[in-house]
């Protein structure tokens, strides 16, 4: 139990089916404190509903998902597992397109979530120097005023990182966040999600494979929803099943 | 919430439309009463009681607006909170006849006579008060909203499936109130009012009065819209309609803030609706009517989505339309309206108020003022 004490996340057993296909079958991960992550495998791999067991959208079939060895995700629906301190970026850059950048922020910023308490809100001093230093972090600081909608695709990806980053979370899920970006923007991605992990735990799924070598961490492949191999990116690539069902395709 | 910053937030549009209807609570009594007949500046009565209406209208569509261009929720059942204030004040106002009913019954209002009712009803104990029947035009349409809201936020339902039972409930209220055995009047509703705090209601000047108040409430409704929409809450609430599952991932409680705005704002459709059926004199289970509440949102796309100023320009705008239509051309008013819809959504996305203000008729810009932006900059600059 050493291990699932020591765990930041804990997945053991979790499958779950939709209309009889397996996203998961029997999967166990764990993810230590200040822990980066990646996961690759091919489409279909569960990769995603993965994801999705972690924050609360669907719920498993059977297995255990525990956060700081002590919260069991699968009773807690989203905004729960929020507050607890998982942020999740998304596949598809998903920010509030009518919002500004700024106001994309402050609405993750970290604080309470109550109805009465956001009627009354106002921004203190401190709050506003962290969202200046979010905007800075993600380079969007010129551009705090504009609607978040006008972005380009790269800058949308940023501005959601800079949301997690407003957050704060304890562990941020990040969804190929090198989705749709030139090859600079891949770069510079992966040095901010390597300054990111200085002080959080971080799971990033990802298909590009120069961009989790860039990250230089701990890689697990799934396949058919339960994990395949886990090592550094070299063991992995060199294991005969990886290769037989991802890299070799 | 501070005043200043509040009324800094308004808005250039939102300063012009308070003192429109500040102007217009001020003049148009003063035309109606002071001036006489004779004079071109004279305003008959029965205007006075037409914009009377259009301003309850107002308000109602200001409600639709509040949380179907903020919040994303498409009512199609408002029309419901605005019947049950309607019918909340009605009851005070069929209690203030007392003994003048046809059939003089000190006790029981006429209908009940009718039907051989023996004793009054236990709910209709305590709107002998106005205070009561005040509070009940707030509560009544409130709770429906709040547990109605309660069950279908909880359970996730969106969009058209929404909508649609929001239908369903206004249906089944309008069935429901159909009833003789419901004590409200059955089919022929509630009616034949003499008058409320004992000033008759036929008077020039309670129609003149009735117009001012039903103008300082539509007043008083877009601030309290206004304080909602340019809070931070009002950024969730936008949050929601653009994005909902990724508000819940930052940790909003989607469902409290829907069940939140979706319950004021019924309560802001029943203060319309009580101000509504002393104007009209009559309120009856047609109110109720679905087309009613789909009628309602037209005036908030016609007039502009999430500006509010739009939803009430619209409301009187298409209800003028109506009244000359209606005298004009009676069998074409309904293709005339859904054709202004058609056209509405078509070519002008913004409303009327994307035509009167370009600058609004950008993509897309829910809160294009931005409030609290700018109040944080100010404060900056301090």
């Amino acid at each position: 139990m050493t291990e699932l004490a020591n765990s930041l996340l804990y997945l053991d057993g979790v499958t779950v089916s939709f209309d009889g296909f397996r996203a998961l079958n029997n999967l166990s991960l764990v993810v230590g404190h200040g822990e980066m992550r990646a996961i690759i495998g091919p489409n279909g791999a569960g990769k995603t509903t993965m994801m999705d067991v972690i924050t609360g959208k669907t719920r498993p079939d059977k297995g255990d998902v525990l956060f700081h060895g002590a919260h069991d995700l699968t009773r807690l629906d989203e905004a729960a597992i929020a507050e607890l301190g998982i942020g999740r970026k998304f596949q598809r850059p998903t920010v509030f397109e009518s919002h500004t950048v700024l106001d994309n922020i402050v609405l993750a910023l970290e604080g309470p979530r109550g109805v009465f308490s956001s009627l009354f809100a106002r921004l203190t001093g401190p709050q506003r120097d962290r969202i200046d230093e979010v905007l800075d972090t993600i380079r969007l600081g010129e551009r705090r005023n504009e609607l978040a909608g006008s972005l380009s695709h790269g800058q949308k990806q940023w501005l959601e990182i800079g949301m997690l980053l407003a957050q704060d979370p304890a562990l941020l899920l990040v969804d190929e966040p090198a989705a749709g970006m030139t090859d600079a923007e891949t770069a510079e991605t992966a040095v901010l999600l390597r300054r990111i992990a200085e002080t959080h735990s971080v799971v990033v799924v990802e298909h590009d494979m120069t961009f989790v070598r860039d990250l230089g961490v701990r890689v697990t492949v799934l396949h058919e929803g339960s994990v395949l191999a886990e090592g550094s990116l070299d063991q992995v690539s060199a294991d005969e099943r990886v290769i037989e069902v991802y890299l070799g395709r | 919430m501070p005043l200043g910053p509040m009324f800094l937030g308004l808005g250039r549009t939102g300063v012009v439309f308070l003192a429109a209807l500040a102007v217009a609570a001020v003049a148009v009594p003063v035309l109606n009463l002071a001036v006489p007949p004779q004079s071109a500046w004279h305003v008959p009565t029965t205007t006075v009681v037409l914009f009377g209406k259009y301003l309850c209208y107002a308000l109602l569509a200001l409600s639709i607006d509040l949380v179907w261009g903020y919040c994303g929720i498409l009512s199609l059942g408002h029309g419901a909170f605005f019947a049950l204030g309607g019918y909340a004040i009605g009851m005070h106002l069929m209690r203030e006849i007392g003994s003048r009913g046809v059939y003089g019954n000190p006790e029981l209002p006429d209908f009940m006579v009718f039907l051989n009712w023996k004793e009054l009803p236990w709910y209709w104990y305590g709107f002998d008060h106005l205070w009561f029947a005040v509070l009940m035009v707030l509560l009544v349409p409130g709770l429906l909203a709040f547990v109605f809201g309660a069950f279908a936020f909880r359970s996730r339902v969106t969009g058209v499936y929404l909508s649609i039972i929001t239908q369903a409930m206004t249906f089944a209220l309008m069935l429901a109130f159909f009833r003789n055995d419901m004590g409200f009047g059955g089919n022929n509703g509630l009616t034949d009012f003499k008058d409320v705090l004992g000033i008759d209601l036929q008077k020039d000047s309670t129609r003149a009065g009735l117009f001012a108040l039903s103008a300082l409430a539509l007043g008083a409704g877009f601030l309290v819209c206004r304080a909602i929409v340019s809070s931070k809450l009002g950024k969730v609430l936008v949050a929601v309609r653009d994005a909902e599952s990724r508000t819940r991932f930052i940790g909003y409680r989607v469902e409290h803030y829907k069940l939140f705005v979706f319950t004021v704002s019924a309560m802001m459709a029943g203060v319309a609706g009580a101000l509504y059926v002393p104007q009209v004199g009559i309120i009856n289970p047609s109110e109720f009517a679905p087309a009613n509440s789909i009628e309602a949102v037209i005036w908030v796309a016609v007039g502009g989505r999430g500006t509010l100023v739009g939803a009430a320009l619209g409301a009187v705008v298409v209800n003028i339309g109506k009244s000359w239509f209606t005298g004009a051309l009676p069998e074409l008013w309904l293709f005339a309206l859904g054709g202004l819809f058609v056209f509405v959504t078509l070519f002008l996305p913004k409303g009327l108020l994307g035509v009167l203000r370009p600058r609004a008729a950008k993509p897309a810009p829910a809160l294009d003022d931005e409030p609290a932006v700018r109040v944080s900059e100010q404060r900056a600059a301090e």
